[in-house]
């Protein structure tokens, strides 16, 4: 019950961020834009201070509660390598990731994210139960 | 542009946020995700919560921004505009999906799991810059 609340805590705080940055900057927190836009050298100021932040989220956590946070990563090395060229390549293809499409997104009721939200739900299912059908 | 200064502020106070976010609501860790993602096997519905959440609260955001003629620091709002569900949009996040489940890690969570000081987190987001690199440097002109 309370693992529910705190995760529900967290996702306020998380849309608190993106409202805070949609109000203020007129900006949308998606992180795979960001990070993308960073890497071609636009707004590198506004850009560079959120991933920054974003480093600094965990080590606020370990302020407050006297320990890091769980990051428990299982997949192997090849795997993690092909994963993450997935994950850069796939979310700049389509506009958008978890944060843009799946928080942002979803609140505008934007069409184009909610396709991309059922599509990488769907898709990230398939690659789950594929994983543990090649293991067990 | 005005405020230049603020707005830097303003993103880093909005990053160290969505970073806290991330830590307290378990999207950190990959095994939570896939655990989440496993919905043919032993399901951990509790990330549900953290898209609910997030999403209600951007909900408040969004309808506020409705009564605004501007943002507080900027000249105008830069929200997408384009509504065509097209290929690159369903094929890409086809892709991102497979990545986010085969790894655990979405961006946001990889990057701020950098903290931590893992080496997988660290080859993640080299992998993944490399992903989103080449793309933007080889293939918008292909999908657009």
């Amino acid at each position: 019950m309370t693992f529910y609340l705190v995760s529900l805590l967290g996702g306020a705080l998380i849309g608190l961020s993106s409202t805070m940055l949609l109000i203020l900057n007129g900006r949308i927190a998606g992180i795979s834009g960001i990070v993308g836009r960073l890497a071609q050298g636009i707004n590198t100021g506004t850009n560079a201070a959120f991933v920054v932040g974003l480093l600094l989220g965990p080590v606020a956590y370990l302020a407050a509660f006297r320990h890091w946070p769980a990051v428990t990563i299982t997949a192997s090395l090849p795997l993690i390598i092909l994963a993450g060229l997935l994950v850069g390549f796939g979310s700049r293809m389509g506009s958008g990731c978890t944060s843009g499409h799946g928080v942002i997104g979803l609140a505008r009721l934007s069409p184009r994210s909610i396709v991309a939200v059922l599509t990488f739900l769907a898709s990230g299912i398939l690659a789950v139960a594929l994983l543990h059908g090649a293991v067990s | 542009m005005k405020h230049t200064q603020l707005q830097v502020l303003a993103a880093l106070a909005a990053g160290t946020l969505f970073g806290f976010g991330l830590a307290l609501s378990g999207m950190l860790d990959p095994v939570r995700v896939q655990g989440f993602l496993d919905v043919f096997g032993a399901w951990d519905p509790s990330l549900a919560f953290v898209l609910g959440g997030a999403v209600a609260v951007a909900m408040g955001g969004v309808a506020w921004i409705r009564q605004m003629s501007r943002p507080l620091l900027a000249d105008s709002f830069h929200l997408p505009m384009n509504s065509r569900i097209d290929a690159p949009l369903v094929i890409g996040s086809a892709i991102f999906g497979l990545g986010w489940g085969l790894g655990g890690f979405c961006p946001g969570p990889a990057i701020a799991s950098l903290s931590l000081g893992l080496t997988p987190s660290l080859i993640f987001v080299a992998f993944m810059l490399a992903g989103m690199v080449a793309h933007d440097r080889f293939f918008v002109g292909r999908t657009s």
